[in-house]
């Protein structure tokens, strides 16, 4: 490494050549405050416009202050990060900013959370000195995402997870000057663009100018409603987050505390979408194991790879950029769907009531869950599967409306029969999961021999694109990952050209996959947080005492009890589901 | 499936300028400034398939055509009308020339009459400032304008 040295703010430093002086100051524990700079490390991805001027620093000799974020590091470079200059400058960038910010902090989604907020209050500002107009622009309300473009601050991070990272191009920077503000093409609203509804523009945004549709609300209406029996599922991602929301450490994992809570708000049944992951696992699993063996009896038609469907974002993406795919992925519903399907049909008519009387919530550490459970395939003569799906940020605050303190709760086991999960169900929240708990039922079913090491390794990590080759007692069996959706688009291309094979490919939107979704808490870009949740997932599994899916002693019983088999006339019905063609496509008039 | 309908003509054109700038997203500019020469407005249709053609978001192309005064997405009229609202021509009166213009033609600044014969848009100087305040029809320059005259200039193109 050819290293520099510089001096800031008094410290003599031997940096590295070629890096930024922010991150030279933030390696060194020195702190320069930013706003538009927004990266995730772990896997490569950086915005820094350069746009919002708020880590100005001085530096001696150079006549103009310098973004610190877009400036490389030089030999003997002497910068200040706090000199009068430097503070007075930043106060001015953020007061102008504010002179053209709602100040309706008090009912702000972002209340609390925001970044241009905590700027504020980090810098002191007492006043705006510069009134004038403030830009308006009309709210665009999805079934997923709040567009409020008023609060928009231009730092153009949204736009950049949108087109760079997730290769969705669903928002841009429109206009000019004043007018200037981030939409979809030709202002349209969000359901009419390409948007996945994957929200990471809602995790990137620091202010509140994205944010989830919030039903809070809804939930404890039909919580107070005596003739609704409310039943609640939580997704594996959910439990190793939401302890951040409390102020634990994060990696901290807390079911059991999280179980009691959801008794305590007044949930009937607390069940948990593991057990619908390890429900998704055998029929994923057999459809895979279905498709293997058609391919090694040499029929030419049968689609390999298969790609998993758990994933909203995914699905929407493919649906709108891969149209000539779409008989390619699994058939399975996702885990969240799958539970609801059983809740409303199996357990339903075990507790004799009807579906009508049952209000299926989920908590999820996703926002495409509440365009996915809204979808009119998961819908019966109008009543949804799940009725409503709350993220994981919107369940620390419903614990809050119920003064549930997360940290003085003991921990509670999930009800039965839908709440008894393994170790393969967990380990869906994170990228490489899914396979890998495919793997573990697949290759006991398809070797008809015990696993010598449930622990696939080799699937795990969080590049952003693995793959890895399982022996199955003789036969290889060819895997490929990916997480975030333009890593998707470069693995599904390369396979599409035929440069790569693969039996079977994993995919999830997300960064990190679920543990970093977007209804997962803010990260604000700091990676470490979600390597904290990648590693807590894996202790849970390892915590389990069943790790396979097909073990699940619940799941037997579901299958002798009411579904009979894997992919089985039942499971075909209420299990399965089937992909629309989303694109846009050019076609000559007349 | 969304349908986006343009002529046959029209789309091998886009392609043809698209792919004479090697399809390159980093030529978005240079592409879309040929394409409203040829077609003389960026319409959405066509900017989807300029999106598609070089791998541009559809939102980012958007994005510089509003971002850009240049590019414009309305049809511009037979005869374009541009007011000089340069320093010069705005001090002796190019503003009222302009707002006249309005009123006649019953347009706002970067729209076209109905029946497609005139368009009205500003600009910032020509190099014709002894003339204050300056206005060009097409290609033609009328200088020394005053609010009255503005109806007589009108009936020269009806």
């Amino acid at each position: 490494m050819e290293t520099v040295q510089i001096t800031i703010d008094n410290k003599v430093l031997s940096v590295e050549k070629g890096q930024t002086i922010l991150k030279a100051a933030r390696k060194a524990g020195i702190y320069i405050p930013t706003l538009c700079y927004y990266e995730l490390n772990g896997v490569g991805f950086e915005n820094r416009p350069g746009g919002c001027r708020v880590c100005v620093v001085e530096v001696e000799g150079r006549k103009n202050l310098a973004p610190a974020c877009a400036t490389e590091v030089m030999e003997g470079m002497v910068v200040h990060t706090h000199s009068l200059r430097v503070v007075n400058a930043r106060r001015t960038v953020v007061e102008l900013i504010l002179s053209d910010h709602p100040a309706d902090c008090l009912i702000c989604p972002k209340n609390g959370k925001c970044e241009l907020q905590a700027l504020a209050q980090k810098l002191g500002i007492r006043d705006i000195p510069y009134q004038g107009a403030k830009s308006t622009y009309r709210k665009d309300l999805s079934p997923a995402i709040i567009r409020d473009v008023d609060k928009c601050v231009m730092c153009r991070r949204c736009e950049s997870v949108c087109n760079v990272w997730q290769t969705v191009g669903a928002l841009s920077a429109i206009n000019r000057g004043f007018d200037a503000v981030v939409a979809p093409a030709f202002e349209q609203d969000l359901v009419e663009s390409p948007c996945t509804m994957c929200g990471q523009c809602v995790q990137a945004c620091p202010v509140g100018a994205l944010s989830e549709v919030d039903q809070t609300r809804q939930v404890i209406t039909a919580i107070n409603d005596t003739k609704k029996t409310v039943i609640v599922q939580t997704a594996p991602a959910v439990r190793v987050a939401l302890g951040e929301e409390f102020g634990m450490e994060p990696g901290s994992i807390v079911t059991g505390q999280m179980v009691a809570a959801l008794r305590r708000i007044g949930f009937d049944y607390v069940f948990d979408t593991d057990f619908a992951a390890d429900l998704t696992i055998m029929e994923e699993g057999t459809e895979l194991l279905g498709r293997i063996s058609k391919f090694m009896n040499g029929d030419k038609n049968v689609k390999l790879p298969i790609l998993t469907s758990c994933c909203p974002g995914w699905v929407n993406f493919f649906e709108t950029n891969y149209p000539d795919m779409l008989d390619v992925p699994s058939t399975a519903k996702s885990p969240q769907q799958m539970f609801g399907a059983v809740a409303k049909n199996y357990f339903a008519n075990k507790l004799g009531i009807k579906r009508e009387d049952m209000v299926v919530v989920s908590i999820m550490p996703c926002v495409a869950k509440k365009f996915e459970c809204q979808r009119d395939e998961f819908k019966e003569e109008g009543n949804p599967d799940v009725d409503y799906a709350l993220t994981t940020r919107e369940l620390a605050e419903l614990m809050k409306i119920f003064n549930i303190k997360l940290n003085n709760l003991p921990e509670e086991d999930f009800d039965n029969p839908l709440g008894e999960s393994t170790g393969a169900a967990v380990i869906f929240g994170s990228t490489g999961g899914v396979i890998e708990a495919a793997t573990r039922t697949a290759y006991e079913l398809f070797t008809g021999k015990s696993l010598p090491k449930v622990d696939f390794t080799e699937l795990r990590g969080l590049d952003g694109i693995r793959s890895a080759e399982v022996d199955f007692d003789g036969t290889p069996i060819k895997i490929g990952i990916a997480h975030g959706l333009a890593n998707a688009r470069k693995l599904l291309d390369s396979v599409k050209r035929g440069e790569e094979n693969f039996h079977a490919i994993e995919i999830m939107a997300c960064p990190g996959g679920c543990i970093g979704g977007a209804g997962q808490p803010f990260h604000h870009g700091d990676f470490e947080i979600i390597k904290r949740r990648h590693e807590a997932i894996y202790r849970e599994d390892e915590g389990k005492p069943i790790r396979k899916s097909h073990e699940n002693p619940y799941i037997k019983k579901l299958y002798s009890e009411w579904l009979g088999e894997p992919c089985g006339e039942i499971s075909h019905h209420l299990l399965h589901t089937h992909y629309f063609d989303k694109s846009k496509q050019i076609e000559i008039e007349g | 499936m969304a349908k986006i309908k343009l002529s046959e003509s029209k789309i091998n054109k886009i392609k043809e300028i698209c792919a004479s700038f090697g399809n390159k997203p980093g030529e978005a500019i240079n592409v879309l400034h040929k394409v409203q020469g040829e077609f003389g407005y960026l319409p959405a249709e066509v900017q989807e398939v300029i999106a598609k053609q070089i791998n541009v978001s559809v939102a980012q192309i958007y994005g510089i055509v509003t971002f850009y005064s240049f590019f414009t997405m309305t049809p511009k009229g037979d005869h374009p009308i541009s007011v000089c609202m340069g320093t010069a021509c705005y001090v002796r009166g190019a503003e009222k020339v302009l707002d006249e213009f309005k009123r006649e033609l019953k347009i706002g600044i970067g729209e076209t009459t109905p029946d497609g014969k005139f368009s009205l848009n500003c600009l910032r100087c020509v190099g014709a400032c002894g003339l204050a305040p300056v206005v060009l029809i097409g290609e033609k320059v009328y200088g020394r304008l005053t609010p009255d005259g503005v109806k007589d200039i009108i009936k020269e193109y009806n």
